[in-house]
């Protein structure tokens, strides 16, 4: 067992042992938290394909953040107010049901992660960030100006929505839900990353122009990395609008994208399970932090600072040396 | 609608244009000669516009307030550069977008250690508070024509102090070729902080200057830190023309776009759909300009390189 293995296996015992002691110790609040950590982890495993994989620094990952939480927002409200969404040409009714909700958060973070990235991956490097930027925006600024789900006030769900066979209101179950789906996406990731598509979307991060050489599309690499990491990134939105019960405008904020990148870094970038470290530290600093003082985002912005200054593999990078990627 | 509300938009729309200009030059410039993304742009607004409201609040002076604003903005700039950003010239991208996030937090929650969470005032100091009548009877507030004045002529001076003088020649050759110019001689640590800093003090001077239309609190300066992001990548990035082109295009795009839209939806539907769907539009008409924009010209109207 390696070095990183060990330290992986030991974060996903705390991930689990951690709910299970406050299930036992009936701490609901703890596994909140916990629930909490899981979700953004899943997002930003999500966000990792593209960043980590395919070196696109998206500040724009909260689209598709938002577009699951709306997923899940709207759906939920018009089952809730017994009216279709939408009456003609044929009738659609909205759903509290989980696997449909996830699914429709994921289709539609995936054509919208197409044609962003049909449109930004013509540009590259500073221009990317940028343009990325600019989309998040326009979702942010859209849903605000948008009276017709609650607009800036944002949406409530009063009950969670359901999963067959499980109580999802009980705390515990409903991470565990989440922590699946969590597992799911590593697995996915790392079979990705072994992949001759992982592989060759490396091999464009690294350099496009021998990829090209031997007949394969850059372009096109990077595209479907792009959607893979949004659809990721919907399922995390829509798990975190049901977890909050709620949904707002702040869930595309492009502080939100930039946090995704934060827990990344933070945890240590070009690892599969990095991003879970990164928002594991992330939601216990702020738990611990925001009890002591209201400033807490003035520590994590120091300690982000020394992170990226002077130690580049985050926690990862610390504990085990640096990345060889 | 009247000729005299279109001309008042057109007015406002410039008077945005020129502010977001005093941001989007700093951060052209930062960018093209150093090749650094900075986020933090936004807070040397915030410290600019915070240090404007002290400084008015206990001198009274106007003017006084807006020489604080650039000075401590400057000096928050050289700080910043000589602490941190100094050592970002030379990462990625990520990683610039990422100190730089990281300073917003330390600059967003000291401030408000400081100075509290309750917004601050500023007020448009008496000889330029009021309207005045233009040609044509329209009703204008002279304020806003002084800042579209002040707008223009950093906009004039900056354009000659690029142009014309040694320092701004240097600034040029460092935006080509860096190495070059150190072997020639030219101290470019020192130039970058220079450089840092003249970015620096115009941040400052438009935190205080809009500071006194709107109120001056945490936070303010991210918003107009993405629009003057919008501004250079649509102008280009490392080219002042650019910028200014682009500042006037996204301050008219908005103004205009949230005053026309609804309108122009009324044509085709009911009245009140028409003001919802047209102001949603219009929250995203400049998002939806710069993606036109950079998908016809993916390096801006202005840009040279990839």
């Amino acid at each position: 067992m390696t070095r990183e293995t060990l330290l992986n296996t030991l974060l996903m015992a705390l991930l689990i042992g951690v709910p299970l002691w406050a299930w036992v110790a009936d701490e609901p609040f703890t596994i909140t938290l916990a629930t909490r950590a899981v979700i953004f982890a899943l997002a930003a495993v999500g966000l990792n394909i593209a960043l980590g994989l395919g070196g696109l620094v998206s500040l724009g990952h909260a689209v598709y953040f938002g577009i699951g939480g709306y997923a899940m927002g709207i759906l939920a409200y018009h089952a809730q107010t017994y009216t279709p969404l939408m009456a003609w040409p044929f009738v659609i009714e909205g759903t509290k049901f989980m696997p449909v909700i996830w699914l429709v958060a994921m289709v539609v973070s995936a054509v919208v992660a197409f044609v962003i990235g049909l449109l930004s991956l013509r540009t590259s490097g500073v221009y990317f960030i940028m343009i990325t930027l600019a989309f998040g925006q326009m979702f942010y600024f859209f849903t605000i100006s948008w009276p017709r789900y609650g607009g800036e006030d944002g949406l409530s769900i009063y009950v969670r929505n359901g999963f067959p066979g499980l109580n999802t209101l009980d705390p515990i179950q409903f991470f565990a839900i989440c922590l699946a789906l969590l597992c799911a996406v590593l697995w996915l990731n790392a079979r990705i990353v072994k992949s001759p598509f992982g592989l060759a979307l490396g091999a464009a991060r690294q350099v496009p122009q021998r990829v090209e050489t031997v007949g394969l599309d850059p372009f096109r690499l990077k595209l479907v990395a792009l959607v893979i990491s949004g659809t990721i990134c919907g399922l995390a939105g829509a798990l975190f609008a049901d977890l909050n019960r709620f949904v707002s405008p702040t869930m595309f904020s492009w502080q939100m994208s930039g946090e995704l990148i934060v827990f990344i870094i933070l945890g240590g970038l070009g690892r599969v399970f990095g991003p879970v470290a990164g928002a594991t530290l992330f939601v216990l600093l702020e738990h611990l932090l925001g009890g002591v003082s209201d400033y807490f985002l003035f520590y994590v912005g120091l300690l982000l600072l020394l992170v990226v200054l002077f130690t580049p593999g985050g926690i990862y990078g610390i504990l085990l040396g640096r990345s060889k990627s | 609608m009247s000729l005299i509300l279109i001309i008042e938009q057109i007015l406002n729309g410039v008077q945005f244009g020129v502010m977001l200009f005093l941001m989007a030059s700093g951060l052209t410039l930062i960018f093209g000669v150093m090749g650094l993304i900075n986020l933090a742009h936004g807070s040397l607004y915030m410290v600019g516009a915070f240090a404007a409201a002290g400084v008015a609040a206990s001198s009274g002076s106007f003017l006084l307030a807006l020489m604080a604003a650039m000075a401590a903005a400057a000096m928050a700039g050289v700080i910043m550069e000589m602490i941190v950003i100094r050592r970002l010239y030379d990462r990625d991208h990520l990683e610039q977008v990422l100190a730089t996030f990281a300073l917003i937090l330390v600059f967003s929650e000291g401030t408000r250690f400081v100075f509290g969470s309750f917004p601050l005032f500023l007020d448009v100091p008496g000889v330029l508070s009021g309207p005045i009548t233009l040609p044509g009877g329209i009703q204008y507030p002279l304020y806003r024509l002084v800042l579209i004045a002040v707008g223009l002529s950093v906009a004039l001076g900056l354009g000659l102090f690029i142009s014309k003088t040694r320092v701004g020649i240097q600034i040029r050759a460092g935006e080509n070729d860096r190495e070059m110019i150190a072997a020639l001689g030219v101290d470019i640590a020192k130039l970058y902080t220079l450089v840092f800093a003249l970015g620096a003090a115009l941040a400052g001077l438009a935190g205080a200057l809009v500071g006194a239309i709107q109120s001056v609190q945490i936070g303010m300066g991210e918003p107009i830190l993405i629009l003057a992001f919008v501004v250079i990548v649509i102008g280009g990035i490392g080219s002042i023309r650019g910028a200014l082109i682009g500042s006037l295009l996204v301050g008219l795009t908005d103004t205009l776009g949230g005053i026309f839209l609804p309108e122009l939806f009324k044509f085709f539907v009911a009245p009140d759909v028409a003001q919802t769907v047209g102001s949603a539009l219009a929250s995203m008409a400049i998002y939806v300009l710069m993606a036109c924009v950079l998908i016809w010209r993916p390096t801006g109207l202005f840009g040279a390189r990839a």
